[in-house]
């Protein structure tokens, strides 16, 4: 009996990681040597709230299987109240590409901070499994963007 | 057509061992607009950062890639290289290939693919980065202590030495932390509030330094040079002003059966109190959990026999407001608690007792004026056992995996200062091993057992029951002689491992510092920049950073000290160029961005634009104060019109990343 068909598939994922938070607890998890999957790419930005929309859309466009936003917890944001931004945001975006046939478990905000190390491998193993569960993302992959 | 040129680092075998470098550097040669890839052992070393030198001048290059260890590493080193070398330094993009890629993955195969594509992600935004020019900010002249230990209060002494104002923030009502609390200290055996109190005064005495005792932090706003601290002043219902320190209110009060912390609890004090005989500020405090006043409204002795009338018990907490150039992080430790060790029956003997609270015991200013006696009959103890590792180096969750460095000394002091004041009482100590690296330890620890025979067991304790004769019973191996012993103890005295303080791990989240699994605070280099966190403008002191004892602590302490002093000597410093900036052309003057930015950055101007019929027209636009912009990017994405842009982050640049990663 085959439990998961998907076992095979490597997603690839992107993540957004604001940079004074979720970034250094992503070095840190290095620092600590902290496995988690080399699927998961890391784009820089300086405040999650840096992230728009577009970009996410873009990412899925592109043939990305699933996109992460990490940034600093409620009420640490190093800008103050960048985070409550991508909050907002990203409820109303993530709800409109459910609609649009993008799975909840493909999309995910998540607050680390630059001391949880662990929590950002923790949670990058665990959205990997997630979005390879899923299998690959054919609902907003543009064709003609897709590798050779 | 720009011309990049990437450089691919080892890190000593730090990246080479799981990334196939050279790989990695012939692929990013192939891509297009990077006319030279190198790798090199150690691209940060000076000959590696020459390399970079030499090959922007020779290649005439336009932008660089390193691939390396963490921006937040090395990247101001590859910006000055290409500064020196007359490249912008913005135009430098670093690939994060080591915390981001070799360290956390095994597979040479999938991490070399990994590296190419966080290279190539780069490659893509260094295409289109712009050269940028960074202003300057002031530098406020004044640094924040957080925690009057020894380490802070050594910390802000030489700052203030250096001619700058210093803040002391401690939680409880007085400073002196630990230290304050310990009899003698290892290895000279001389008494520690003799050379803790001097400083404590010392510090109340210098005009630079202030003392905020009972306060905590409970906010932190800002950067580097300019960060808004809010500090919560608790009540402590007396007039800090008006008090003099006179103490009749602390023996008339009527309250006396409240559990004294300073005493870990070994004896009572009453509801007003003064930690202890030179405590500084010498201020009472009133407990509002034990003042009757406070309470049910019905006693006020204490507001009757103050003749300063400090008593205030409408007393409200305060938040002050206050900006710092530096800060100082020396929050310290606590010994762990021991409820989850019943098998040492710590809790229900009270004869068995930890290190700190034997220290009260035998302190002439503890519960039994300096008489070690038992805690349960005040009889004088004639065997006792101590036992080594009591959650330290510990596999399992009850405990802590590190070492606790402080324990086999002040074991080793103990047992001296025992055998050297009651000859008669017989001292065992049970150890895992004896851990005396230190100047002068070994021969301490030694003099310990040859002069004063101390019997030192190699072996754990398993089981300590208290018997019906008031007597201990201690079942323990000994690992040497390979046999089961009985020792039937009077008292126990455990070491127990110690732990940063609770507040601690709150603390970094405010001051967005890093902290490891063990919530001690993770320095910015282990080897090189050991009491710098790798937040800018945040230093650490002290025990915060790991386990240390005093002469360390107060190296430290002093090594943080000057770090903050070389900050606030700075008039002012670079600040970052990647603010936001509105294109004024496709700016529809909707206020969007305005209304999120934190800072208050953008502002609107009347500006006069030429249309394309020869007419001009006046159009309310959006403009960036650069000076107040932090860089945050909420407006960039707030923006209908995508007037705004963020430098050196800009919705090409990442979007570039994005397309180059997902290729």
């Amino acid at each position: 009996m085959q439990v998961n068909d998907n076992k095979d598939f490597q997603p690839l994922i992107v993540a957004f990681c604001c940079n004074w938070c979720s970034y250094a607890g992503a070095d840190l998890s290095g620092t600590n040597r902290l496995n988690y999957p080399a699927n998961v790419k890391i784009i820089r930005v300086p405040c999650s709230c840096r992230v728009n929309p577009m970009f996410i859309l873009r990412a899925f466009q592109r043939g990305a299987d699933g996109v992460i936003l990490c940034g600093c917890h409620p009420g640490d944001c190093h800008y103050t109240s960048g985070n409550y931004f991508t909050r907002r945001r990203m409820t109303l975006l993530f709800s409109m590409l459910d609609f649009l046939g993008i799975e909840r478990d493909r999309t995910r905000v998540e607050w680390v901070s630059a001391a949880e190390g662990a929590k950002f491998a923790a949670t990058m193993n665990e959205f990997t499994e997630a979005v390879r569960k899923l299998g690959p993302n054919r609902r907003l992959e543009d064709l003609r963007c897709r590798k050779q | 057509m720009q011309r990049i040129g990437v450089f691919v680092c080892h890190c000593g075998t730090n990246i080479a061992a799981t990334v196939d470098v050279k790989k990695v550097a012939e692929t990013l040669g192939k891509e297009p607009g990077v006319v030279i890839a190198q790798d090199y052992q150690y691209m940060c070393s000076e000959s590696g950062q020459n390399l970079v030198k030499d090959a922007i001048k020779e290649h005439n290059l336009t932008g660089i890639v390193i691939c390396s260890c963490s921006p937040r590493m090395h990247e101001n080193t590859f910006r000055k290289a290409a500064a020196a070398a007359g490249l912008n330094p913005y135009l430098v993009e670093i690939a994060n290939i080591r915390e981001q890629c070799s360290w956390i993955h095994k597979d040479i195969a999938d991490a070399t693919e990994k590296a190419v594509i966080l290279g190539r992600a780069a490659i893509a935004k260094v295409h289109l980065n712009a050269p940028l020019t960074a202003g300057e900010s002031p530098v406020v002249k004044k640094a924040l202590v957080i925690g009057g230990g020894i380490a802070g209060i050594q910390t802000a002494l030489d700052i203030a030495e250096a001619g700058f104002d210093v803040d002391i923030v401690e939680k409880n009502p007085t400073i002196g932390g630990k230290m304050a609390q310990i009899d003698k200290t290892f290895p000279t055996l001389d008494c520690a509030a003799c050379i803790l109190t001097p400083k404590m005064v010392e510090a109340s005495q210098n005009e630079r330094i202030t003392i905020r005792s009972f306060s905590e932090v409970t906010d932190v706003k800002g950067f580097v040079g300019n960060f808004t601290v809010t500090i919560k002043k608790k009540a402590r219902y007396v007039d800090e002003t008006k008090c003099t320190g006179c103490g009749l209110c602390t023996e008339k009060c009527p309250m006396k059966k409240v559990p004294n912390e300073f005493n870990m609890g070994l004896d009572n004090r009453s509801a007003v109190y003064i930690p202890f005989a030179q405590a500084v500020p010498k201020v009472a405090t009133i407990d509002p959990n034990y003042c009757m006043m406070l309470k049910t409204g019905k006693c006020g002795v204490c507001s009757k026999v103050c003749s300063a009338g400090a008593i205030n018990y409408k007393q409200q907490d305060e938040l002050i407001e206050e900006k710092y150039g530096a800060i100082i992080v020396a929050t310290g430790f606590n010994p762990i608690k021991l409820d989850k060790y019943d098998e040492f029956a710590y809790g229900q003997c009270p004869d068995v007792v930890t290190s700190l609270e034997l220290e009260r015991l035998m302190n002439a200013a503890g519960p039994n004026g300096g008489t070690l006696l038992r805690p349960s009959d005040k009889s004088h103890p004639h065997t006792i056992v101590f036992v080594q590792c009591v959650g330290s180096r510990c596999d399992d969750s009850k405990g802590k995996p590190y070492c606790s460095k402080i324990c086999c000394m002040y074991t080793a002091k103990h047992a001296m200062l025992i055998r050297e004041k009651y000859p008669d009482t017989e001292v065992y100590v049970f150890y895992i091993d004896v851990r005396t690296p230190g100047k002068n330890f070994d021969e301490f620890y030694r003099r310990a057992v040859e002069q004063y025979n101390v019997h030192y067991i190699k072996g754990m304790v398993g089981k300590v029951t208290p018997k019906s004769d008031g007597k201990i019973d201690v079942q323990a191996s000994d690992l040497l002689a390979n046999e089961q012993l009985h020792i039937d103890a009077d008292m126990v005295v455990l070491a127990a491992a110690i732990e940063p303080d609770k507040t601690a791990r709150p603390l970094a989240t405010m001051l967005t510092t890093q902290m490891d699994t063990n919530d001690f605070f993770t320095e910015a280099h282990p080897k090189l920049r050991p009491v710098e966190s790798a937040t800018a403008g945040i230093f650490l002191s002290g025990a915060c950073q790991g386990p240390k004892d005093i002469p360390e602590t107060v190296a430290q302490a002093s090594a943080a000290a000057a770090k903050a002093i070389g900050l606030l000597c700075k008039n002012s410093i670079t600040c970052n160029p990647c603010v936001a900036h509105s294109d004024e052309l496709m700016c529809n003057g909707c206020s969007s961005c305005e209304k999120v930015c934190p800072y208050g950055a953008i502002t609107y101007i009347d500006k006069e634009f030429r249309m394309p019929d020869r007419t001009t027209k006046v159009r309310r636009v959006a403009s960036v104060n650069p000076a107040v912009c932090q860089g945050c990017g909420a407006c960039t994405v707030a923006c209908p019109s995508g007037a705004m842009d963020l430098n050196g982050f800009s919705n090409s640049q990442i979007m570039a990343e994005v397309d180059a990663i997902c290729k």
